[in-house]
């Protein structure tokens, strides 16, 4: 678990990024900050990680989780299955932000009552576009519950 | 305003002036054309279960997004929620609350019964042509569905 890296300055734990390829977490925390919304960051490696984080106490609410589904430990799927089932995460919004395009997924995770599902683009440059548009909605139209 | 079978947007909205509003950012992202307005909550039920007026859409699609105000006449906007969020045919359909409450029990209420993003109405115009031009954006272009 690495500290909130991307903080500007709230002092607050505003996203949780559930991501285990390092070059993905690097541009998405650069596209945060790029960003200048003062996100603060923190990334989890595995489900099993963002399980303990969210559900193990000791830690702030995210406002937010992105997440992916293929993960080392515990999956996408099964993450966001244990958040739903928990009263104290149902409520926390999470948007799958994955590779996958497979309709199954998109299907699942729908079912288990994802807030959002986008696919992460292959291109670096569209990469790093979707995610300043995901941190437009989700801090700055978006209203999470506290 | 577009034919039954090819609806992307459905606006739940009683304010005519918010409806023209949301219309027109909508037209600046050249999604207007793929909207559909009803007016209370009892016609948003027919529309998304295709039943009274609208049971010709029996075989058409869902739209991509129902946006959704909370006060509404006949039928508020939470049990709109709820009806479409508990339905094995409709729960897949994203639904975003975009209305002038900003009340944390109207928030933590919404997203408990499975709402996919809440959204307060910016009174002043322009953020408010602003906000409705990016949520027709995310939903329609960035998000996606399984259908």
């Amino acid at each position: 678990m690495s500290a909130p890296e991307g903080n500007v300055g709230s002092g607050g734990i505003d996203l949780l990024l559930v991501e285990d390829n390092p070059n993905d977490a690097e541009l998405t925390q650069r596209a945060l900050k790029k960003s200048g919304l003062g996100v603060g960051l923190t990334i989890a490696r595995d489900g099993a990680e963002a399980l303990e984080y969210l559900l193990g106490g000791g830690h702030p609410r995210p406002r937010v989780v992105f997440l992916d589904l293929k993960l080392p430990k515990i999956d996408g799927i099964e993450v966001l299955r244990r958040l739903r089932a928990d009263e104290r995460t149902r409520s926390i919004p999470v948007v799958v932000l994955t590779s996958s395009q497979e309709e199954r997924d998109i299907a699942e995770c729908y079912k288990l009552g994802v807030n959002s599902y986008v696919v992460k683009p292959v291109e670096f440059d569209k990469f790093y576009k979707v995610v300043g548009d995901l941190a437009t909605y989700w801090f700055v139209l978006n209203k999470s519950a506290l | 305003m577009t034919s039954l079978e090819d609806v992307e947007i459905l606006l739940v909205e009683d304010n005519p002036n918010d409806v023209e509003l949301t219309l027109r950012a909508l037209q600046k992202q050249n999604l207007a054309a793929k909207v559909f307005v009803v007016k209370d909550g009892a016609e948003a039920l027919e529309f998304i279960f295709a039943t009274g007026p609208f049971a010709k859409r029996k075989s058409a699609k869902l739209p991509k997004v129902i946006l959704l105000d909370l006060k509404l006449p006949k039928v508020d906007g939470i049990e709109v929620l709820r009806r479409v969020k508990s339905d094995e045919r409709t729960k897949h359909t994203p639904v975003v609350m975009l209305t002038s409450s900003q009340e944390e029990r109207d928030v933590l209420n919404t997203y408990n019964l499975g709402v996919n993003s809440y959204i307060v109405k910016p009174v002043d115009f322009s953020n408010f042509v602003h906000a409705v031009s990016e949520l027709g954006l995310y939903w329609g272009l960035l998000n996606k569905i399984p259908y």
